[in-house]
């Protein structure tokens, strides 16, 4: 399965379209921070911008700690989100390597599902949906003998 | 709730660092932004103190689309101008609007002077004082780094701060937000000054349910690839508004050297392919808008010898280019850049800064002001002393100064030269395209070149033999009515194409205030007779406004300005402002 990627992030303007679309479009909202992607201001030598999401770990440290089985492993990496089993715990959020999930007022936890709406709200293109690990090309031809 | 239908408006009293959360009734009489300001000016402005009364209002106001849709991203900036000491409106995007939004305001509403200088820092759960006497004097750039420092929430925070201009309560001085955008024109940023109020620092850190069902999310992606997908807003992305100095070169309609001339081939070297050429970094966009129309491009130092170098970003757009290049007869894009770049760190208006400077120029070319009081040589095109000046300016160096940077009408009142004030209410925007522009900023009530489309009314080909004062006065009195519209829902007026009358209503619908969609060009009515009337409280009177005898002088490609026409239509404008506003 294909996995979300930023992958240009140079390009980024800063719009918020890619936020503001996974709000809208899987959560309902309208919200910068309860979504599954959100960009912040990078500062220093690269200054521009930069997308904070699921990087895909696989398998998904987060849905190792959900003790209800709210999140589960994903095929492909990342995790698959079960919103009516979550207790509001947290953990997950605390589990994360790269601080991709978000935990709104309420305790709930916003994570990238990979589903992939946001992409084509990026004007710049800085998004794609990419096999994480995609199959090695083969040949047919036998390799020489040593 | 996504929207109410009353205003809940954030009222900061910087004396005694207490906010009040207050629900303004009106949505349905004022829309927000532009209509929400003109209204809270009207309950909270003193008209008869002056603007640096502890107790005038700085407002801060969003519409009931903002965020919901593609360029719903300004906000609106009411107060009474230092400039002209009368309420005045001032617009800005970056990530204010979304920003305040989410810390679930429509309005911020500031109030009281600081016993120091503070920086404000709110949210959706905070609101707190910060001492900024550490920061007062810094540039926009040392204290947007600090001020970062001091707060969380990177990536959904708008920083608004003022430079030494402000500090200094020059009345030209601006509200730079989040680096790269401004509230430039009227002196907003001496407001901030006169409050002891260094920053303000919003993070946008709620959200809001949205409408169940399809219709407005069908609606967003449908204005979304209108905006995206056509060349309709394609010019804004490309090369940005630096693209009108060809075209209004080629039209012989590009002031410049103090309006002293419309054309001329050396300053294709400012068009729009040459910044993007030669020094465009990237493009930025503001919150909630796939366009992107921001282009930074960078100035480079060298600070040591043999070849040590610094760098700055800076946003070039038309209108400083017009004003720090063209008008002070600068043709070097990284020569302009640096003139922009002293702007931007001391917090003048660009517009204002560089029109003021060109003045100055004419006036000490022909003698009537010297070195003692401009201290360093300013004649035309000398980019070097021209950078010093600006910091004087900024630091209201000495009495000459002082009095610049508050306009140059007031310069020439006391100096000299009022025939070649380019000023049209403050100063002149740069489109020399004719009578109707010139009369529309002159008089407009922000004496914007955005108050109306007056320089594409001056275009039309029909106007060109057939100059009317009653269809003139029709279109301005119309387009601003739909402009108010606009500025109350708040759109980038970037986007007026898209946002015909028929499009807001189907977005106000789609999100649940269908009540206000079904009357809104009789509540646009409505709030732009309440912006004059403000206006006219505040002691305007249309009729006193002259224009110089420079833009009776201008020629362009239809040929001298019809200097009757001007002053006949200016006198129909003036009337009708009056009885607006009655």
């Amino acid at each position: 399965m294909k996995i979300l990627k930023a992958s240009l992030m140079e390009r980024c303007i800063g719009c918020h379209g890619c936020s503001l679309a996974c709000a809208r479009l899987v959560h309902n909202r309208l919200s910068w921070n309860t979504c599954g992607i959100r960009i912040r201001s990078s500062g220093g030598l690269s200054t521009g911008f930069e997308a904070v999401t699921c990087v895909a770990c696989d398998p998904p440290p987060c849905a190792a700690v959900c003790p209800t089985g709210a999140f589960l492993s994903r095929k492909g990496g990342g995790v698959l989100v079960k919103k009516r089993l979550c207790i509001r715990c947290g953990d997950c959020a605390d589990a994360c390597p790269v601080d991709a999930i978000h935990i709104d007022d309420q305790g709930s936890p916003f994570v990238c599902i990979h589903c992939g709406q946001c992409v084509s709200f990026c004007p710049h293109e800085c998004l794609e949906m990419i096999e994480k690990n995609p199959a090695v090309e083969t040949t047919d031809e036998p390799e020489e003998n040593q | 709730m996504i929207l109410t239908d009353y205003f809940r408006v954030l009222k900061i009293n910087l004396e005694s660092g207490k906010g009040q959360v207050i629900h303004v009734d009106g949505r349905d009489k004022y829309i927000g932004g532009s209509g929400l300001g003109a209204h809270l000016f009207a309950k909270f402005g003193l008209i008869d103190r002056p603007w640096d009364d502890a107790q005038q209002p700085l407002i801060f106001a969003i519409g009931p689309l903002t965020g919901l849709f593609p360029l719903m991203s300004k906000t609106v900036c009411s107060f009474k101008s230092p400039y002209h000491d009368q309420f005045a409106e001032s617009h800005a995007g970056g990530r204010s609007a979304l920003c305040l939004k989410f810390a679930g305001i429509d309005a911020l509403v500031i109030v009281g002077k600081a016993a120091h200088p503070v920086c404000l820092s709110l949210g959706a759960r905070h609101i707190e004082l910060k001492d900024a006497g550490f920061l007062w004097g810094t540039d926009i750039q040392s204290s947007g780094k600090v001020l970062r420092r001091m707060s969380s929430g990177s990536g959904h925070r708008s920083i608004l701060r003022i430079g030494i201009a402000g500090e200094n309560l020059v009345a030209t001085a601006g509200i730079n937000v989040d680096t790269y955008r401004h509230f430039g024109r009227l002196g907003a940023g001496a407001v901030m000054g006169s409050k002891n109020l260094k920053a303000i620092i919003i993070e946008g850190n709620s959200s809001f349910e949205l409408p169940a069902g399809k219709q407005y999310k069908k609606l967003y992606k449908e204005i979304y690839k209108k905006i995206t997908d056509a060349g309709m807003m394609h010019k804004y992305h490309d090369l940005g508004t630096a693209e009108n100095i060809t075209v209004l070169n080629a039209l012989g309609a590009l002031p410049i050297r103090n309006l002293g001339k419309t054309s001329d081939q050396a300053f294709e070297n400012l068009s729009g392919e040459q910044f993007a050429d030669r020094t465009l970094l990237r493009n930025m966009a503001c919150a909630g808008c796939p366009v992107g129309c921001i282009h930074v491009g960078f100035v480079r130092e060298k600070f040591m010898e043999p070849n040590h170098y610094l760098y700055r970003q800076v946003a070039y757009d038309f209108e400083p280019i017009f004003a720090l290049g063209c008008m002070l007869e600068i043709n070097d894009p990284f020569e302009f850049l640096a003139l922009l770049d002293v702007v931007e760190k001391t917090g003048l208006d660009a517009m204002s800064a560089g029109v003021a400077l060109a003045w100055a120029s004419e006036a000490f070319e022909k003698g009537m002001i010297s070195e003692k009081q401009t201290l360093v040589s300013i004649p035309f095109g000398h980019g070097k002393n021209y950078r010093i000046a600006l910091e004087y300016m900024a630091r209201c160096e000495n009495e000459f100064y002082r009095v610049l940077g508050n306009g140059v009408q007031k310069a020439a009142a006391k100096y000299g030269g009022k025939d070649f004030a380019c000023v049209l209410g403050q100063e002149m925007a740069g489109y020399a395209t004719g009578e109707t522009f010139f009369v529309s900023q002159a008089l407009g009530l922000r004496h914007s070149h955005l108050d109306t489309g007056g320089y594409s009314f001056d275009q039309k080909k029909e106007m060109e033999n057939n100059k009317n004062v009653d269809k003139a006065l029709e279109f301005l009195v119309k387009d601003e009515k739909e402009r108010v519209l606009l500025t109350s829902m708040v759109a980038c007026l970037f986007a007026r194409k898209v946002y015909t009358s028929e499009r807001i209503s189907q977005c106000l619908e789609s999100v649940g205030v269908a009540h206000i969609a079904d009357k809104q060009m009789e509540l646009a009515e409505n709030i732009r007779n309440l912006r004059w009337k403000n206006r006219l409280a505040t002691g305007y009177d249309p009729s006193s406004i002259r224009i110089s005898k420079r833009f009776y002088e201008v020629e362009n490609w239809k040929g001298r300005i019809d200097g009757t026409f001007m002053d006949e239509l200016k006198s129909a404008y003036a009337n009708k402002i009056v009885e607006m506003g009655s």
